[in-house]
This record gives C-alpha cells, structure tokens and sequence, in this order.
C-alpha cells in the first residue's frame, strides 16, 4: 500500500472509532436500562441504513469527473474538517467542555430510565428510536468520510475496511469492559482526524478548483504538518489566555 | 411542514455545523483559486490563507464572548 493508501485507511479508521465510542456510548445507555431486544434490532437496522447509503451513492460518486469531485469533496471535506478541528481547538484550550463518555451515558441512562417501562415481550419503539438514532447520527459523519476519501482515491472498500476495522475494535473492547469507554483519548482522535480532513480537504480543494500545488502530491505531508502545529499553538496559545482570563477574574 | 424544516436543520447542523463564517471563507477561497486559474493565475495559497482567517475569526469570537461573560 503506498503512502496515499494507508492514509485514507487511517483517517476513516480513526473517524469511525471516534463515532463508534459515540455511538456505544448511546446504546449501552439505552439497552441496559430499557432492555437489548429493540435496542440490537435498531443498531442492526441503522448499520444497515448505512451500508444501503454506501452502496447506492458509492458508485455514482466514482462516475463523476475527478477534477469536479476532487472540487465538491475537498470544499465539503474542508467545511466539515473545520468544525471538527474548531471543537477539538476550543476542548483542548478549556473553551469547551470535554467529551465525557461516563456523563453522557449517565445522562442518557437517566432519560431512558424516566420513560414509561414497556412491556419486556413488546417492541420498545423509545429504546429503537434512541438507539437507531444514536448509531445512525454518528454512522452518518463516518459514510460521509469513507464515501469522500474513497471516492477521490478510487477505492470506496478500503475506506470502508479502515472504518470497519474500527468499529469492530471498538465493540471487542467495549464487550470485555461492558462501560462507557471513556478511556479512549477521543479529544486527541478528534483533533487529529479534524487536522486530516482539514488538510485533505485544503489539497484537493485546491487542485479541483484548477490550482497545483508547488511538489504536486509532495505538498501534501507539508499541509498535514503545518495545520497540525498551527493548530496545537493555537490551542496552547488560547489555554494560556483562558488561564490568564480566569486569574484576573478571581 | 415541521419535518421538511427538521431536515433542513439537521443538513445545516450537519454540513456547515456552528459557524457559518468558516464555510463563507471556504467558498470564497476557492472561488477565487477557480477564478485566478481561469485568468492563469495559480493562486494555491488562497484557500489556506482563508481556512486560517475564517477558523482564526470564529475562534476569535469564542475568546471574546468567553472573555464578556467573565
């Protein structure tokens, strides 16, 4: 595999393991509180409203001309590289607060436990309805991802592998813990994948829109580098400024 | 009605997320990539110089609501 190849492994790869802790999170909440029969039922049917979507647009998506696709997906990619990596800029300099894995299934246990039991033989449409739009919510960004990258490097199934790869990962560690994971550094996965798909999404904007870069594919390890550390000392410059804000106030 | 318009909201949230500026940058920094390779400009250093202005500009907004509120 060359270098383009494993990176679009990686980014998928971590993309869906973020989610899938997301998404884990969720079910966990609702299938022990409000029991597992509905609640496998909507994964199993979210999972599969998912791999519908890839398949059905997948396809169409390679037929498109590369500079117009490379156009589309690099703006898409850059304007949704840009929210995650302004979250995962604000979480690490305290202007947000954390994920917390633990308060979110607390929070969602607690709401799950204050509907109306249902019948333990009957169809629980409030566990399906949570559970299904836990998974698919977050199933959603990860199609987006796998069907973007994929698209442009011409392979859509090993995007697809990487993002597989983590959600079975995820589900092996989540059945031996049975807990939310909240060991997993999910800020730092975002942060990097939020740096990944900004920087992708700066390269084939760039060339889709007409433009070449000076070293052509060389280019790209130097984007990656440079909105990594401008990143991380934006972050570090803002958590100093928080501090400071924080003292004067007190 | 009301679903159309939940769709809509869920499209914006999802796509163009919490700041929209960033997006505007975005479509303004290709815009003009497109525009300067039709004029035989190669412009490839636009669309950074508008992904750092348009994050930088949110992120300025954040610090200085945050700094307001204190």
């Amino acid at each position: 595999m060359n270098a383009g190849a494993w990176a679009l492994v990686l980014s998928s790869f971590l993309a869906s393991a973020v989610e899938t802790v997301e998404a884990f999170t969720i079910v966990l909440a609702v299938g022990l509180t409000r029991g597992w029969r509905s609640t496998v039922l909507a994964v199993a049917a979210a999972l599969t409203a998912l791999a519908v979507l890839v398949i059905a647009v997948g396809p169409s998506l390679t037929a498109i001309p590369l500079n117009v696709l490379r156009l589309a997906v690099g703006g898409l990619l850059l304007v949704f590289g840009l929210q995650w990596l302004r979250k995962a800029i604000l979480r690490a300099s305290g202007y947000k607060a954390l994920h917390d894995e633990v308060a979110i299934f607390a929070r969602e246990a607690a709401e799950a436990r204050a509907e109306p039991p249902a019948d333990p033989r009957a169809f629980d449409h409030y566990a399906f309805s949570l559970a299904f739009k836990g998974v698919f919510l977050e199933g959603l960004e990860v199609v987006f991802i796998v069907l973007t990258f994929g698209a442009i490097h011409g392979s859509i199934p090993l995007a697809a592998l990487g993002a597989a790869a983590a959600v079975v990962a995820v589900l092996v560690v989540g059945f031996i813990v049975r807990a939310p994971l909240s060991r997993v550094p999910e800020n730092t996965l975002k942060f990097t994948v939020g740096v990944l798909l900004t920087s992708f999404g700066i390269f084939w904007g760039v060339e889709g829109a007409g433009a070449s870069w000076p070293g052509n594919d060389a280019a790209l390890p130097v984007i990656i580098v440079t909105t990594a550390v401008l990143s991380v000392g934006t972050a570090s410059v803002m958590r100093q400024r928080k501090a400071l804000v924080q003292v004067v106030a007190s | 009605m009301s679903k159309i318009r939940g769709f809509f909201v869920f499209l914006y949230d999802f796509v163009i997320g919490d700041d929209w500026r960033m997006t505007v940058a975005v479509i303004a920094g290709l815009a003009l990539t497109a525009l300067g390779v039709s004029r035989g400009i190669m412009l490839w250093g636009i669309v950074p110089v508008f992904v750092v202005l348009g994050l930088g500009w949110s992120l300025v907004r954040v610090v200085r609501r945050d700094r307001a509120s204190a």
